[in-house]
């Protein structure tokens, strides 16, 4: 095994990874967000043109992305939050890091249908 | 220090000038200056309150952006129909409410600064030339200023009778 300088951390490590890749990308998306609803100022027929792409089924897929991206921030935050608050938080972040991934994968199930229903509607027909 | 860094049982491979060489007396490891060492440049209190300022304000703002953003989520692509209802009629449902118009004005504010600060910090961490780190920043402290501004302007502009 030749000796590698890069640093591979465990579960911590690609957490953070995580937290910082689905920051960055919602940021992105943010700094769109704000220039799209701006068209409410332009006409009410600018604003729906473009809103009617967000209803695409490419961009549903998008869309369940982001949910995901967010839903890990926001639980993972919360998880980094009570390491560096809670005395005990330090010892139990790896318990804290698999109950994350475990309310993540129920709430990305329960959004299938929400979020995803209409794409597969207008794909195959109602 | 163990002088010998090439021992293959270490599961330690061969450090960069390192083979064949045992630093001692008539060797001397290259000398490695401390991160935090002062110098004549070192202002004379390093301890400014900005970054901690900062750290807290990630946390505080993150615990608000919880019930703000998934609660926004949960309005425009779950309940009543999910993305199908959006259009200009139902934002301008939405912004003659005032709570609604203070959701997102808050909403739009908090994201923006702890995602901005964020980005500050990834940025630090990667843009090494000073040259590049400084316009990298410059970008977006101008993007965020931007976004905020544009953002606000548009919830307190707004109007239903535009046509
Ligand atoms: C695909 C998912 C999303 C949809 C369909 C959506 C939809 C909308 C709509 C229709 C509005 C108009 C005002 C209102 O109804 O409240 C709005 C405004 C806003 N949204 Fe979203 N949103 C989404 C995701 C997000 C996310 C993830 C964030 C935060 C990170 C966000 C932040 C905002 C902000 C700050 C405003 C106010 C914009 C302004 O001041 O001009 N949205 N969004
Ligand atoms: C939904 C609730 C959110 C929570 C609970 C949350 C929590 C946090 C926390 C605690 C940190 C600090 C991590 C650290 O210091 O190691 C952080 C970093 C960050 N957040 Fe959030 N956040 C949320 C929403 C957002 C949003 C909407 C954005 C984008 C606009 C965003 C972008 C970022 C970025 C870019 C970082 C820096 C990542 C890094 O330095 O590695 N976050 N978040």
């Amino acid at each position: 095994m030749p000796a590698g300088t890069l640093y591979r951390g465990r579960e911590g490590m690609w957490s953070w990874v995580a937290h910082r890749v689905t920051g960055v990308l919602i940021f992105f998306f943010l700094f769109v967000h704000v220039l799209d609803t701006a068209l409410v100022r332009v006409s009410p027929e600018a604003y729906d043109k473009v809103v009617a792409t967000y209803k695409t089924p490419i961009v549903a897929l998008l869309e369940y992305g982001l949910v995901a991206a967010i839903l890990f921030h926001a639980l993972n935050g919360l998880r980094v939050i009570a390491v560096d608050f809670w005395s005990k938080g330090p010892r139990y972040q790896k318990q804290m890091l698999w109950t994350v991934m475990g309310i993540w994968v129920v709430l990305m199930v329960g959004a299938l249908y929400p979020v995803l229903g209409h794409a597969v509607r207008e794909l195959f027909g109602s | 220090m163990s002088a010998d860094t090439t021992t293959a049982t270490s599961g330690i491979g061969p450090v960069e000038g390192g083979a064949g060489t045992a630093y001692g007396v008539d060797n001397p490891a290259p000398v490695i200056e401390a991160p935090r060492k002062r110098t004549a440049k070192t202002p004379r209190s390093t301890r400014g309150n900005f970054e901690m300022a900062a750290w807290l304000f990630m946390r505080l703002s993150g615990i608000v952006l919880v019930v703000l953003v998934l609660g926004h989520l949960l309005i425009q692509l779950v309940l009543d129909g999910g993305v199908s209802k959006i259009g200009f009629a139902f934002v301008a449902g939405r912004w003659a409410s005032p709570f609604w118009q203070i959701w997102d004005l808050l909403m739009l504010w908090l994201a923006m600064l702890h995602g901005g600060n964020g980005l500050r910090t990834v940025i630090n961490d990667y843009a090494e030339r000073d040259t590049t780190r400084f316009w990298l920043k410059m970008l977006l402290y101008t993007a965020t200023v931007f976004t905020v501004l544009l953002g606000t302007l548009v919830i307190f502009t707004f109007d239903p009778n535009i046509r």
